[in-house]
């Protein structure tokens, strides 16, 4: 019965503050015309910016539909056209089987994507619970869980890498989890420290000072105001993933032959370096492009978190 | 200054520790059997006596309960001792010790390359005021960090040994057989060093007490070198501890690309093999430099900051 | 001190002429929205052997100025026009090379923050000798005994130590004593100190400030003194120059300017200056003494904190922060707890809300012991008792809007719905004077002033019994600060809530307390009514807080000679 009244008194109250609102312009619609526009005039006031977005578009395309950019068969070659070098009819040249070396990109950028998600999901989620409970929780759980931390980052990265590969053995996913799973001590800490430093923050125990509880003060506070650098650390990730990934596929622990993966490309045309530069130079260019890109892009999600602040 | 020295060696030896046991869990706890996995690589054909498998078990102490495995292993592995190798049965102390010294020279040619390229680049970079030479140069790092290591190795060796024919494209023939692999190495390291010393001359630059050297009339010169790049080269001295850990590793990629012998040879040829106890050998080892690194890094900061003097020392300094 | 200037007119200009003329300077900063003037066609005169100071609220462009002097701006700054003559030089239009031999040489600065402003690794002594090494005016083998004898005249009471000890090895004090001793080492004729004591405690703030005056009397040294504080020019300057929005607003010799101010922006700044204005009517505080029969609202007995301390040289310390501290609070009354950083108060403040545990003592709360309370307990303390933090802009969740920071108590307590609890908000505005509009905004977009208001309608969202103020207004601009003062005490006599008022500035006690209780080293050394501790101060350490309230020298010179 209250309840109604109150709502009652406030339907009344809202009717007069209505006509203020539009000015401020707090409706979806335009609001999010405005939205675009901005990011839209954000990127063209950044060319290089645009192009790395443009980038990342094109290999996420190219993961889920090679079939827009190229119509060959990446695994079947023609044995008189091979050692092709690029031309309009081969971008990217063929290789010792005369495959055609632009499609074996493409496609080879659905195995790459895969793995370098994989790494980078299994880092940021065991490693962001894991700086969260080591943060929020505090005295002992996080003297253990950051000892622990400091022990994976004692052992270089590629080494853990090796090791769980022996372990787990060959193959994309066991490569892509071996690969997350040596990142996870970064995120662990990046995770901690965000989470301490949000937690110390004067505004959240105000909050705790005013009655929240705390699994309000962890969900509207210290998660929101925490993420934004774990997010970027995500992005920076993706693209020491693709490195890491394509590094263990060019030691062959990837994908087995056949698959254009994209560190075995570069693998097999070391055979052909003297006569056929464009079997290593070419696959090395995508790579660096794609990791340009997304460090381009986790530098703009980083620049624009730290003016946030 | 003694206390600080052991407080850090004694963390250095718990981190080994932890690093042993990290090593033994994922080696010889995750895949069920490594046993047969050990015989499997030792042996082409899949078909594998299970007398002769029995026999191994045995060998490695399998059968016994894994704490107890572990005590033994751990035991051994304080004296220096990592067993033998599966594929070559040499032990794997001798192993790693022999091809230390090529991979030593290769990382340390290559820090030192990535120190002074990566350090004078960020120097330059925050120094000169001319705005296109700053953006080009601090564009370099974004981009060494970005290529592919193994790639860049490669298109060196097409370059100036298939093309130019100035360094030789595999071995381990001297200086010469070293300048592209070092090379190679420097890049990523270089970049890295590049960005974090940009980046804090950066803000060190911007620090208030820059504002009152300038207002003692110093000049630019004197107030980017005495002022700045003293504060600035603390955060990327840390950063060259850590560093120290990936150029081994990273030796395994560069080692296979250029046919180098080395520490990273055997790690590609023992994961390949899935010859257990020298991968374990090698992440041991692994982290036994990198915590090696840390301890000097540790030891050279008090030189360098004063704020991180104990308490202890302090007192001496004053003297 | 400021003898033979009172007589002078103010408009004229006298023969003497100025050390340092500026004409008509401009300077804007460019963003990224455009350039932005931060000062617009300034006139200033320094004459030699006085101390001019250049007073102003935050954004007035007084710092700026003073920085374009030696054209040390920022990076995005620039010079638009004007002219800065400074002896036969016009310093504007100075080469980078020949602003070097200006800069250190002849005039010296004594920047803001002692505590970032000298070089973190590098000796005390070494950075003074760097000035007398850069002019020249040493040689590597002079430089640190000449080094060790500038800084014994700057002040420093054991120069020789001092000068082998690293910057964070001194107290704040001492490192600004040791700025100033860069500033003077090349013995300029201008010495331009940018707020160089707003960083510091009031007692360690009236040393430096002595010590600058004693380097004008004893070389005839010319100061160019900016600050916030009336008070501080007030005392030190004979002549002052009042900036507002980039411009100056009146200039004039001290006394003219404090007795008779011209502009309407002047007399706005004088009326709220808190230290000047011994006669300001205490806000509206209510006079009732509250009827102290009743049971106290808050009672605090005995109340030891420490604080255990990492572990240094071998053996494990405690910090008392607290001491043996008890008071009462009763009902719509305010208690004003003073003292300098360090003295415990804040962590007294935090002993009340159970923010902190108290090593011993007790905690009575409307009678109820609250020493030990958790869950339910804590919870009906936090709802009956809220806090108002010193840093607006740390204190509001910056991805909050304005109506979900006001309704968060609210919410926690689950008390009303969306659209009641959005009333109250609304309502709770209209109470701190800001617009309903305000609602939809994030903290980013509001003022420090309008942003502390914010926290006071959190503060008073439950409608608590006790408001704990730690430091409110110090963080605000002076005549922010009145406002917030006298909306306090207005909202005080509206509710009848209790406050518990911490600060460092007996001059805003003054004006908002009805009890104060002065802390030292954890310990209350005083404790009594505003009027008793102020005309009767009993303790030696209040007395010396008193004397160290600038302006005081002019207002009100009857507190001087207590001190010494």
């Amino acid at each position: 019965m209250s309840q109604s009244l109150v709502v009652d008194t406030s339907e009344a109250a809202v009717g007069p503050a209505r006509p203020v609102d539009p000015g401020t312009g707090t409706s979806p619609g335009p609001g999010r015309r405005v939205e675009a526009r901005r990011v839209l005039r954000f990127l063209l006031r950044r060319p290089g910016l645009l192009a790395s977005v443009l980038v990342v578009v094109l290999v996420v395309l190219a993961s889920f539909w090679p079939g827009l950019f190229t119509s060959r068969d990446p695994l079947k070659g023609v044995s008189s056209q091979n050692f092709r070098s690029p031309s309009s009819e081969h971008w990217f040249g063929t290789d010792e089987l005369g495959r055609d070396l632009f499609s074996r990109v493409v496609h080879g950028a659905q195995l790459s994507l895969k793995a370098t998600l994989i790494a980078v999901a299994v880092a940021f989620v065991v490693g962001g619970l894991l700086g969260l409970v080591a943060g929020f929780v505090g005295r002992w759980v996080d003297d253990v869980l950051m000892r622990f931390v400091d022990v994976l980052l004692s052992i270089p990265a590629l080494f853990l890498s090796l090791a769980l590969v022996t372990a787990l053995g060959y193959g994309t996913v066991k490569v892509a989890v071996a690969v997350g799973i040596a990142s996870v001590a970064g995120f662990a800490r990046v995770a901690r420290s965000e989470v301490l430093r949000v937690r110390q923050a004067v505004f959240v125990e105000a909050s705790r000072s005013c009655g929240a509880r705390w699994y309000s003060v962890l969900g509207r506070h210290v998660l929101p105001n925490a993420a934004g650098p774990v997010v970027v650390l995500a992005t920076l990730e993706l693209g020491t993933a693709i490195l890491a990934v394509s590094a263990l596929s060019f030691l062959g622990y990837g994908a087995p032959p056949p698959a254009p993966e994209w560190g075995t490309l570069i693998s097999d045309g070391r055979n052909y370096l003297g006569n056929a530069w464009w079997l290593t130079a070419l696959p090395g260019l995508v790579i660096a492009a794609t990791v340009l890109a997304t460090n381009r892009i986790a530098r703009a999600l980083d620049g624009e978190w730290s003016r946030q602040r | 200054m003694s206390r600080y020295v052991i407080k850090r060696l004694a963390q250095a030896v718990g981190v080994l520790w932890a690093a042993y046991t990290v090593s033994f869990l994922v080696l010889d706890f995750l895949p069920g059997d490594p046993v047969s996995a050990m015989a499997g690589a030792g042996a082409d054909s899949a078909e594998i006596d299970p007398a002769q498998l029995a026999a191994l078990r045995h060998q490695y102490g399998f059968d016994k309960p894994v704490l107890v495995q572990y005590a033994d292993y751990l035991g051994r592995a304080v004296r220096g001792d990592f067993g033998d190798s599966v594929s070559t049965g040499r032990a794997v102390t001798a192993t790693l010790t022999d091809a230390l010294p090529q991979t030593l020279q290769l990382t340390g040619a290559a820090l030192l390359l990535a120190v002074v390229i990566g350090g004078g680049l960020a120097v330059l970079a925050t120094y000169t005021r001319q705005r296109w030479l700053r953006q080009l140069l601090l564009s370099l790092p974004p981009l060494g960090v970005s290529v592919p290591t193994f790639w860049v190795g490669l298109v060196l060796v097409e370059a100036f040994s298939f093309r130019l024919r100035w360094f030789p494209a595999f071995g381990n023939d001297g200086l010469r057989g070293l300048v592209l692999p070092a090379v190679t190495l420097a890049v990523p390291t270089g970049a890295l060093v590049a960005q974090v010393l940009a980046k804090s001359l950066l803000t060190a630059l911007d620090q208030a007490y820059v504002e009152t050297a300038r207002a003692k009339g110093a000049g630019r010169w004197r107030i980017h070198l005495r002022h700045a790049l003293r504060n600035a080269s603390l955060p990327a001295l840390t950063v060259v501890g850590l560093l120290v850990g990936q150029l081994i590793a990273g030796a395994v990629v560069v080692e296979t690309v250029f046919s180098r012998d080395g520490l990273g040879r055997v790690t590609a040829a023992a994961v390949t093999a899935q010859d257990i106890p020298l991968v374990q050998g090698v992440v041991v080892f692994g982290a036994l430099i990198f915590v090696l690194s840390n301890l000097i890094v540790d030891l050279v900061y008090p030189l360098l900051d004063p704020r991180i003097v104990v308490a202890s020392s302090r007192k001496a300094s004053f003297a | 001190m400021t003898g033979p200037v009172t007589n002078e007119s103010r408009t004229g200009e006298d023969v003497t002429t100025a050390l340092l003329e500026i004409r008509g300077l401009s300077v804007s900063y460019d963003t990224r929205g455009g350039p932005v003037p931060a000062v617009r066609g300034v006139d200033l005169d320094v004459r030699p052997g006085e101390v001019t100071a250049v007073v102003g609220e935050s954004g007035s462009g007084k710092s700026t100025t003073a920085h374009a002097i030696i054209r040390l701006l920022a990076a995005n700054g620039r010079i638009d026009a004007g002219t800065i003559r400074f002896g036969r030089h016009d310093l504007t239009t100075l080469s980078e090379a020949e602003l070097r031999t200006v800069r250190g040489a002849q005039i010296g600065l004594v920047p803001q923050d002692p505590s970032v402003s000298l070089n973190p690794v590098k000796r005390v002594g070494e950075q003074v000798a760097e000035v007398l090494r850069i002019h020249g005016l040493a040689t590597r083998r002079t430089a640190p005994s000449e080094a060790i004898a500038v800084l014994g005249q700057a002040g420093l009471p054991d120069p020789a130590t001092c000068a082998r000890q690293y910057p964070h090895e001194l107290s704040g004090g001492m490192r600004q004593r040791a700025l100033i001793a860069v500033a003077i080492a090349a013995k300029p004729k201008l010495i331009i100190a940018d707020e160089p004591t707003s960083a510091l405690d009031v007692t360690v703030q009236r040393v430096i400030l002595d010590q600058l005056q004693h380097l004008t009397e004893e070389y005839g040294t010319t100061v160019l003194l900016v600050t916030h504080d009336l008070g501080v020019a007030a005392d030190r300057a004979q002549r002052v120059v009042v900036m507002s929005q980039g411009q100056v607003v009146e200039t004039g010799p001290t006394r003219a300017i404090l007795e008779d101010p011209q502009h309407a922006y002047t007399r706005q700044l004088l009326a709220s200056a808190p230290s000047l204005t011994t006669a300001r009517p205490a806000a509206t505080v209510s006079t009732s003494t509250a009827d102290t029969a009743t049971a106290p609202l808050v009672e605090v007995r005995n109340a030891v904190k420490e604080f255990r301390l990492p572990r240094a040289a071998g053996e494990s310390r405690t910090l008392r922060a607290v001491d043996d501290v008890s008071f009462t609070l009763h009902r719509g009354q305010t208690l004003a707890l003073v003292g300098e950083s360090g003295s415990g108060k804040s962590t007294t403040a935090r002993l009340v809300l159970r923010l902190t545990d108290p090593t011993a003592g007790r905690v009575l709360f409307d009678g109820a012991d609250v020493t030990t309370a958790r869950g339910a307990g804590a919870r009906q303390l936090r709802r009956r008792a809220q806090l108002v933090y010193q840093n607006p802009y740390a204190s509001l969740d910056p991805r909050f809007s304005i109506g979900e920071v006001i309704t968060e108590p609210l919410r926690a307590f689950k008390v009303g719905d969306r659209r009641s609890r959005l009333d109250r908000a609304r309502e709770l505005l209209d109470r701190v004077a800001l617009p309903a509009s305000t609602l939809d905004r994030r903290p980013a977009e509001l003022s420090g002033g309008q942003r502390q208001r914010v926290a006071i309608a959190r503060a008073l969202a439950l409608s608590p019994d006790l408001v704990v103020c730690d430091e409110p207004v110090s963080a605000l601009d002076v005549s922010v600060q009145a406002q917030v003062l006298d909306l306090l005490a207005e909202l005080q006599a509206d509710t009848g809530v209790a406050y518990l008022f911490i600060s460092h500035d007996l001059a805003v006690v003054r004006q908002i307390a009805h009890q104060v209780a002065v802390m030292r080293s954890g310990r209350i050394v005083e404790a009594g009514t505003v009027e008793e501790l102020f005309t009767h101060p009993g303790h030696e350490y209040t007395r010396e807080l008193l004397a160290a309230i600038p302006g005081g020298r002019h207002a009100s010179p009857a507190a001087e000679p207590t001190t010494t």
